[in-house]
């Protein structure tokens, strides 16, 4: 790619200290939004720039700002760094080496939104993060753009980071606000929603670290520039977070749209001691598993495409995996998992989730019988659709599609044992 | 009146107030949705998701807003993509529901096998066997066998005391929250709490003690499943061994409706005995909920092994058994020679029906009436009381409560939750204390004022000007109903008779005497003791001399010598003493003749609540033998002294009351037995909706009309402060739920929770001018007598006083001075 516009540090190498941040126009799309544009223009420039949720479900961004309630204040703006779904590591690369540009795109969103406080919720491992990134924003405020009056106007904003005490379901918005409330991490009813009941009942904004991070450059250079990469559907670039069975695993900073192919096989390097292909999941742990057919290497990576081949983007963090994996093996492993970050709070996903890493346990082990992967896929069949939050039905995912599309990998397990 | 929504559940359309849950919808169409997070009383939370059901909405033209309707004339309806839990939604215009389709037997056979994955089969020796949720949700809706191994099933601790009163199964807990949720939403105690996460989620407390709260065993009523028992009923019977009956909780002036579980026993020698207590509803009074002091110590006096069960006489200076006979003609023969100079004490805990005789056969002997009280005004609450029509769960915004000299949580618990939860839906809640008590939590305004201005503080709201804060005066006068407590701290007669009088002036002067709804509520120390005002008993000024003077006493449901030693050495003045007991108590064993008396659980009778509802109790149990109800003994004793009084019904003794007092026209057994529709529709066949709670089906009372509803009736004078010590170091009697009163310290459950001896608690700035430390033993110096106390800190007392609790071992009737010094030695 002729230019990074996330992972801008692997242009410019020094982009974290602030110097050289404003060298290179930062807080400039700041500036010109609080001095020149209303929130709702902010607003509008974003919806305009087809911006998408890079947490997974690909909201529309600026949708989002724009269902904030105004009869009820303060708002809140929350960037949501929790990354925990397995497989997962791009808002990490983008915290560690281009703070500002992440950091002005929280403060872009909390003008728009007319929100004075923002916090940067983090995943109870990112300590050093917390800690960098409080310097980052001890920077910010030196260098007067964070703080009261900012250039010279009467918008004040301060920024904030929380960690939280390493749970997965903390990544889901409504149990983070309620993890950074102090209460635990639990989710909550929906509705109401963030954009009239967030944090503190307030109306909130949350955005992935990734999202937000796209902001400041939409600003500056504007939303028809923005649609000029990716789909039309499904415009920017994306970060695709690429491990398993590869040669070079990585984050990758591609237009949406790419193919598995193009990631894998031309960014990726392959895959190692050059085996064959044999699955991929597009969205980290609680992907379907995708049989890596023609059609799906040759299927374009955006929002609208993934989902016709029966998976889901996600939040793109891409597990390839070879000929050598079983896939009973790995749908241990994920609902190991799941099991492990079950919340508890409903019954479907709490007791499903236990049972079926017995059953996925006995099988991988070789101790399984034919008959427990017909209920490993009943078990998991009946967890769908009756799960408090979509972090239930996730759990379901890689078994339901392992047994449908791999199930000679399952018959394998409990045929050896069967026969002696 | 409340907007209404019609929609459809399985075929049958249904017109519901707005804002139902479709649960709660479906169960006034007689459609059952099985829940087990869910509860009636308490927000929803969808946890469970044993209510899935499919619910279709209208669809409509997003420019007319008109209905989209099919080719045959019939309203679209949009299907969800997924099942919706019939507790998180709310039902709306149009909606239509299944629940009787396959999808939806599948989710709910599905929630059931992933709950009993990891249950215990133990019910068969559970104490939820039998009204358990789980175990009837199961039977109807649930996987017929197991495909879950064995071998997979983790085992948890089957014994886990959450505190004292509340012992935890954590293999049989299904994480509903229920308990968490009744705790933190309903008893504004949140002390339980769940830890740990996913298939290691457990209910625990956080408090210290455990579990601290008075309303720990409502969780276990409302628990689905067999996980939170009681230490008093775990193991103790099974639930269909046991009969229900109908009763009043006679510890507080609330009058909570009660059901005891009776069964017969051979642990207990063959007798009936009671098993438990459990809420009984009230919509009106308690709802579905006791207190502990209710459920944990609401009965056990009666079946304690110290009960008298046959008549004493004193002969040769010693109480000595003899027949009914021979007491009653000895007792008749001293009260006759006493006639113009006898006196009947009577106590608050004598229902409506023993009041009446006494009080007739008093005054047959031209006696005084005394009423053995400190607290004055029930002749101003049946003027201005709250009375029919009226129900606190109808205070909300635009209405005003004033709670004043009451710590309404210790004196009567359940008026506590319902004034917090008024002030939850909107009501203004305005509380004046002389310390900082739970209820202010929810308080819009709390004042403090010094001991002694309590009538001072209420006489302030009727001027503009005063120095309470123009708001909160506004929002008395501007109320649409206003309704007040007022209590028993810190006050004696004279304190309490001048507050009474404020706050029926009060009344008066803003317009709200006499309107439903609004009136006074006298926090009474007794269940009957507004009964005891009606039926002509008085509180007495020096009583003391007034049963030295006598000629003859009788006393009834009381016990003076052992409530205050000046009041013992009163007695043993006096000439001729009768007593009617359960015990023998102090007075009694001054007296010259004893008649064993029959407790509530053992016959029928009234009482009248501090909103002036008379209500019923039922007999629970047989009567401990050669007993007899008060009633009855007067009667008898009526007898032999010319005086015609009835002797076997209590209904009878009603309809005389119905004529002798006015308020009381109309109330009669038959009314007080009937019950309507209340919500929510609780009990019958199932429990999974609210618990184990009773449906009413023996009587909602009857509320009285207060005096002021029948015409206007001027304001009392101005009070007049009573004298109090204003300076040095002032002794102020408050009140303790958990005291060490007659009646509650014969239960062994609640045992651990009551103080161990006599304490004082005082501020901790008093305590170390006084050089004394948390725990200490001092000596309290009070009235000419010492008492040992224990010291407790308490940085809501005020300075300059030391809070003595009543029933507790130190004798205090208002505020007075004293000494507290280390005691020596220690």
């Amino acid at each position: 790619m002729a230019e990074y516009i996330l992972l801008r540090h692997r242009d410019i190498p020094n982009i974290k200290d602030i110097g050289v941040y404003q060298e290179h126009g930062g807080f400039e799309a700041f500036r010109k939004a609080v001095t020149e544009m209303a929130p709702g223009d902010v607003t509008a420039e974003v919806k305009k720039s087809g911006l998408r949720g890079r947490g997974g479900a690909g909201f529309p961004t600026g949708m989002k700002w724009a269902f904030m309630d105004n009869r009820n204040w303060p708002h809140y703006v929350i960037a949501n760094g929790d990354e925990s779904e397995p497989g997962t590591f791009k808002d990490r690369e983008i915290m560690e080496h281009n703070p500002f540009q992440f950091l002005e795109g929280v403060a872009i969103a909390s003008y728009a939104v007319g929100a004075n406080r923002a916090y940067v919720y983090l995943r109870g491992e990112f300590w050093h993060i917390a800690k960098w990134l409080d310097q980052k924003i001890a920077e910010m405020e030196a260098a007067g753009f964070l703080g009261d009056n900012l250039f010279g106007t009467d918008y004040s904003l301060r920024i904030y980071t929380h960690l939280g005490a390493g749970a997965y379901i903390c990544g889901e918005e409504t149990a983070l606000m309620e993890s950074l409330e102090g209460k635990r991490g639990q989710p909550r009813l929906r509705p109401p929603f963030p954009p009239s009941y967030g944090l503190y009942g307030k109306p909130t904004v949350i955005n992935n670290v990734e999202t937000l991070t796209n902001v400041p450059m939409i600003i500056a250079r504007g939303a028809d520039w923005y649609r000029t990469y990716g789909t039309e559907k499904s415009p920017g670039v994306k970060l695709f977070s690429l491990s398993g069975r590869v040669n070079k695993p990585g984050n990758y900073e591609l237009p949406l749209g790419t193919t598995f192919r193009e990631l894998i096989f031309e960014h990726g390097g392959g895959i190692i001691d050059g085996k064959k292909i044999k699955a991929i999941m597009p969205a980290g742990a609680s992907s379907s598993l995708l049989p890596a057919t023609d059609e799906v290497l040759d299927t374009p990576m955006d929002y609208e495409s993934v989902p016709k081949m029966g998976g889901m983007l996600g939040s793109a963090s891409v597990i390839v995996l070879d000929e050598t994996v079983s896939i009973a093996w790995l749908v241990k492993k994920t609902v190991n998992f799941f099991r492990h970050e079950s919340c508890g709070k409903c019954t479907p996903c709490r007791e499903g989730t236990y049972w079926m890493e017995r059953l996925t346990g006995r099988i991988a082990s070789g101790e399984g019988a034919l008959q427990d992967v017909e209920t490993l896929y009943s078990v998991a069949k009946q967890i769908q659709g009756k799960t408090f939050c979509p972090l239930g039905e996730f759990s379901t995912m890689a078994v339901v599609t392992g047994i449908e599309r791999f199930r000679e990998d399952f018959d394998a397990l409990v045929k050896a044992e069967a026969s002696e | 009146m409340t907007d209404t929504v019609t929609l459809t559940i399985d075929g049958q359309q249904i017109t519901v107030p707005a804002g139902l849950t479709v649960v709660d919808a479906a169960r006034r169409a007689g459609v059952e949705i099985p829940v087990f997070c869910y509860h009636p009383k308490m927000e929803p939370v969808g946890m469970c998701r044993m209510c899935l059901v499919e619910i279709g909405r209208p669809m409509r033209d997003r420019a007319t807003g008109e209905f989209l309707r099919e080719e045959d004339g019939s309203v679209k309806i949009q299907w969800g993509r997924k099942l919706e839990t019939a507790c998180t939604a709310r039902v709306s215009e149009g909606m239509v529901v299944r629940t009787t389709t396959e999808q939806v037997a599948e989710a709910r056979k599905s929630v059931l096998e992933f709950l009993l994955t990891s249950h215990p089969l133990d019910c068969p020796v559970c104490d939820k066997g039998g009204e358990c949720s789980l175990q009837n949700l199961t039977v109807a809706y649930g996987p017929e066998t197991t495909r879950f191994y064995y071998e997979d099933k983790e085992h948890a601790p089957k014994h886990v005391p959450l505190g004292d009163l509340i012992i935890l199964d954590r293999e049989r807990c299904i994480k509903c929250g229920r308990c968490i949720r009744f705790q933190s939403e309903i008893a504004g105690d949140p002390v339980l709490t769940f830890y740990q996460r996913g298939h290691h989620t457990d209910v625990t407390t956080f408090s210290d003690p455990p579990f601290d709260s008075y309303w720990s065993g409502n969780t276990t009523d409302i628990c689905p499943v067999g996980a939170l028992t009681t230490v008093d009923f775990r193991f103790g019977a099974r639930p269909w061994e046991m009969r229900p009956a109908a009763s009043i909780c006679t510890l507080c002036p609330v009058g909570c409706n009660i059901t005891f579980n009776v069964r017969r026993e051979a642990a207990a020698g063959g007798k009936m005995v009671i098993k438990r207590v459990l809420p009984r509803q009230n919509e009106q009074v308690n709802e579905i909920w006791v207190c502990d002091k209710g459920r944990f110590a609401g009965y056990h006096f009666a079946e304690s092994e110290d009960r008298l069960t046959q008549p004493l006489v004193r002969k040769h200076g010693e109480l000595t058994p003899v027949s009914w006979e021979e007491a009653l003609e000895t007792a008749a023969r001293g009260l006759e020679a006493a006639r113009g100079k006898a006196l009947t004490l009577a106590g608050g805990r004598l229902s409506n029906e023993d009041l009446f005789n006494l009080a007739r056969l008093t005054d047959a002997l031209d006696g005084v009436k005394a009423l053995d009280t400190f607290m004055a005004g029930g002749d101003l609450t049946a003027q201005f009381g709250l009375g029919e029509g009226s129900n606190l769960a109808d205070l909300g915004k635009g209405d005003t409560i004033v709670v004043i000299a009451s710590d309404l949580e210790e004196e009567a618990p359940l008026w506590w939750l319902r004034v917090k939860q008024a002030s939850e839906r909107g009501a203004t809640l305005i509380v004046a204390n002389p310390r900082f008590t739970k209820i202010e939590r929810y308080a819009d305004y709390a004042f403090l004022y010094p001991y002694g201005r309590e009538a001072e503080t209420v006489c302030a709201f009727l001027d503009e000007g005063c120095s309470c804060g123009g708001e909160a005066v506004q929002a008395v006068a501007d109320a649409d109903r206003l309704v007040v407590f007022y209590g028993q701290e810190g006050m004696g007669l004279a304190g309490s008779r001048a507050l009474a009088a404020a706050v029926a002036r009060l009344l008066v002067k803003t317009g709200h005497a006499g309107k439903v709804g609004s009136g006074m509520v006298g926090v009474w120390p007794r269940a009957n003791d507004q009964g005891a005002w009606d039926m002509g008993f008085r509180p007495q000024n020096g009583l003391a001399a007034a049963l030295a003077a006598a000629q003859a006493v009788l006393v009834a449901g009381a016990d003076p010598a052992g409530d205050d030693p000046a009041l013992a050495a009163a007695l043993d003045k006096a000439n001729f003493v009768v007593v009617q007991e359960l015990f023998l108590t102090e007075t009694a064993r001054k007296a010259d003749v004893v008649f064993p008396a029959q407790a509530f659980t053992e016959r029928s009778g009234t009482y009248t609540n501090g909103e002036l509802r008379v209500q019923r109790f039922y007999p629970a149990v047989p009567a401990a033998p050669e007993t007899a109800p008060d009633f009855a003994i007067a009667a008898r004793l009526g007898e032999r002294l010319g005086v015609a009084l009835e002797a076997n019904s209590p209904a009878a003794i009603m309809r005389q009351i119905a004529e002798a007092v006015p308020n009381y026209a109309g109330v009669t057994y038959e009314a007080l037995a009937e019950v309507s529709e209340q919500y929510p529709l609780i009990g019958r066949d199932d429990l999974y909706y609210s618990g184990a709670a009773y449906e009413n089906t023996q009587g909602l009372g009857v509320a009285l009309k207060p005096a002021a509803r029948e015409g206007d009736i001027a304001a009392p004078e101005a009070p007049t402060a009573p004298e109090i010590p204003a300076d040095g170091l002032r002794a102020v009697p408050v009140t303790r739920l958990y005291d060490r009163g007659a009646l509650v310290s014969r239960s062994a459950t609640l045992q651990p929770r009551l103080p161990v001896g006599a304490f004082v608690a005082l501020h901790p700035a008093e305590a170390q001018r006084l050089g004394l430390e948390d725990g200490a033993t001092a000596t309290l110096e009070l009235n000419g007598g010492a008492y040992a106390v224990t010291v407790r800190l308490n940085p809501q007392a005020p300075e300059g006083v030391v809070l003595v609790p009543r029933s507790v071992g130190v004798p205090v009737v208002e505020v007075a001075s004293c000494e507290l010094r280390l005691a020596v030695g220690d």
